[in-house]
């Protein structure tokens, strides 16, 4: 079983939004994303000050398995990057919402993030996959 | 519904990851693959390769059989337990398996063939034997554990009775005894030191315990192909199969010419690609991120290419493969990953052996 942190907002490509306040939000990848990928071995990160749209491929996390992309779920400028995720990319398994997350955008529009998956949402989006 | 193995529950009990391998049911890592990894290159893992199928040959002709069915020739076996790797070709000299033979005798020797092509290998086995005095008998009561890495065979020992610990004293690489109950065998597919044990069906599941508990670490399937990639050993199916030559799956070595008058099955055919010349497969080290995988084309001077395996090598820290090309190569190639071309460098296929890089 994964697990599904109730105070986040889920995209359907796996990515969770985390509101850090002033229209900033923190982004990674979920427990259940980082389970079906396994262990990672690289993580291609976007620039910091690019401009992203929604459903934009702007990272790839690449495990052992295989290569997944990582799409922007709002739209907005990259404010930081997690660069620590260059050394030890591990991180996204062991600590997928905390030490392991990907990017932080300033988002064009916060009210778009409150169009993603609640937690159950995902669950269920998951359950049907 | 899926075959398992008598150690399925254990796998279970550790907290297995399962995933389908060819008709099995088989952990695929029990929690880091790259952990597990980790584990054999400088202590001790095991794996649970029950799932591979062990034949006796024996009858008075179970050496010439098995000099007629196998590219490599069992004359070179003379000390009693020495074994061999050969492929195992059809007429066409496409490989039909590659395995270990053991020798006890002229009339008695152990394979042990892949799992994945168990029933092929049988009628295979069955149909070259017509024409010989053998019996082929399949030993699926027996479960095997390959424990591999530096400290594989002294934690190993630690089982074993005084009998058994005197049958392997000094047994040299490549090499198989029975002792008592367990046949204890040199061999493995890491590129580490260690034993492959074939240990009763009844007996397995207690046995994997005892190796639990003087910290061999249980691996995976995961891990068993990175150890094996870096090591440079096909994977049957992956790197070769029967449309493949042997000479385009760096088993040349492994094939026996000598004496010119031995017929083998597929001997014919492989004189001609030796005379045309075909393929090779080479292996790719790729310093810059990102991970090589099989399927993806490869460019050298000759040609295009395959990679045939490829993946993240945790003892290195960056990613190599295995690529089937054409013969003429230079020290580069060019491989397209997620649609950009990358420069990589051409290498013999072997990469990290006991534990070091060999580049």
């Amino acid at each position: 079983m994964s697990n599904i942190p109730a105070d986040l907002r889920y995209a359907s490509t796996h990515e969770w939004v985390r509101p850090d306040g002033d229209g900033v939000f923190t982004i990674g990848i979920s427990d259940h994303a980082q389970q079906l990928l396994g262990d990672m071995v690289f993580i291609e990160l976007p620039d910091v000050g690019a401009e992203v749209g929604t459903g934009d491929d702007i990272a790839v996390a690449e495990s052992v398995k295989a290569a997944s992309d990582v799409y922007a779920p709002i739209s907005g400028q990259i404010l930081a990057v997690n660069v620590d995720l260059e050394d030890t990319p591990e991180l996204v398994n062991s600590d997928p919402y905390g030490d392991g997350w990907l990017f932080k955008i300033k988002a064009e529009d916060p009210q778009e993030v409150d169009g993603l998956f609640d937690a159950e949402a995902y669950q269920g989006n998951i359950e049907d996959e | 519904m899926p075959n398992k193995t008598v150690l399925h529950a254990k796998h279970l009990e550790a907290g297995a990851k399962m995933v389908d391998f060819h008709g099995w049911e088989m952990p695929i890592n029990y929690g880091s693959q790259i952990e597990e990894h980790h584990a054999v290159r400088k202590d001790a893992g095991m794996f649970d390769v029950s799932h591979m199928t062990i034949v006796d040959v024996t009858g008075n002709e179970a050496q010439a059989y098995l000099r007629f069915l196998l590219a490599n020739d069992v004359v070179k076996l003379q000390d009693k337990g020495k074994a061999l790797y050969s492929g195992m070709l059809n007429e066409a000299g496409g490989v039909v398996d590659d395995l270990i033979v053991y020798y006890f005798d002229q009339t008695n020797y152990r394979l042990v063939v892949n799992s994945a092509t168990r029933e092929k290998d049988m009628n295979w086995l069955l149909k070259q034997a017509e024409t010989f005095d053998v019996t082929i008998t399949e030993r699926p009561e027996f479960a095997m554990i390959a424990v591999q890495g530096p400290n594989a065979k002294s934690k190993a020992a630690q089982l074993f009775s005084a009998a058994q610990k005197e049958a392997v004293e000094g047994m040299k690489a490549f090499f198989g005894v029975q002792a008592e109950d367990l046949f204890i065998a040199t061999t493995g597919y890491t590129g580490e030191t260690g034993y492959e044990i074939m240990v009763p069906a009844a007996d397995a599941a207690d046995y994997w315990q005892k190796l639990l508990d003087v910290g061999v670490a249980p691996c995976g399937l995961g891990a068993r192909d990175t150890l094996r990639l870096e090591a440079g050993m096909n994977l049957y199916s992956q790197d070769m199969d029967e449309t493949t030559s042997p000479l385009a799956a760096n088993m040349a070595w492994s094939i026996t010419w000598e004496p010119s008058d031995r017929n083998f099955v597929g001997r014919q055919a492989l004189e001609q690609q030796k005379a045309a010349g075909t393929d090779k497969l080479v292996g790719l080290v790729m310093t810059d991120k990102g991970v090589l995988r099989a399927g993806q084309k490869v460019q050298v001077t000759g040609g295009e290419g395959i990679i045939t395996s490829g993946t993240f090598s945790p003892t290195l820290g960056h990613s190599i493969a295995m690529a089937r090309v054409p013969s003429t190569v230079g020290d580069s190639a060019e491989v397209e990953i997620r649609k950009k071309w990358v420069t990589v460098n051409v290498v013999k296929p072997s990469f990290v052996r006991n534990g070091k890089s060999v580049l």
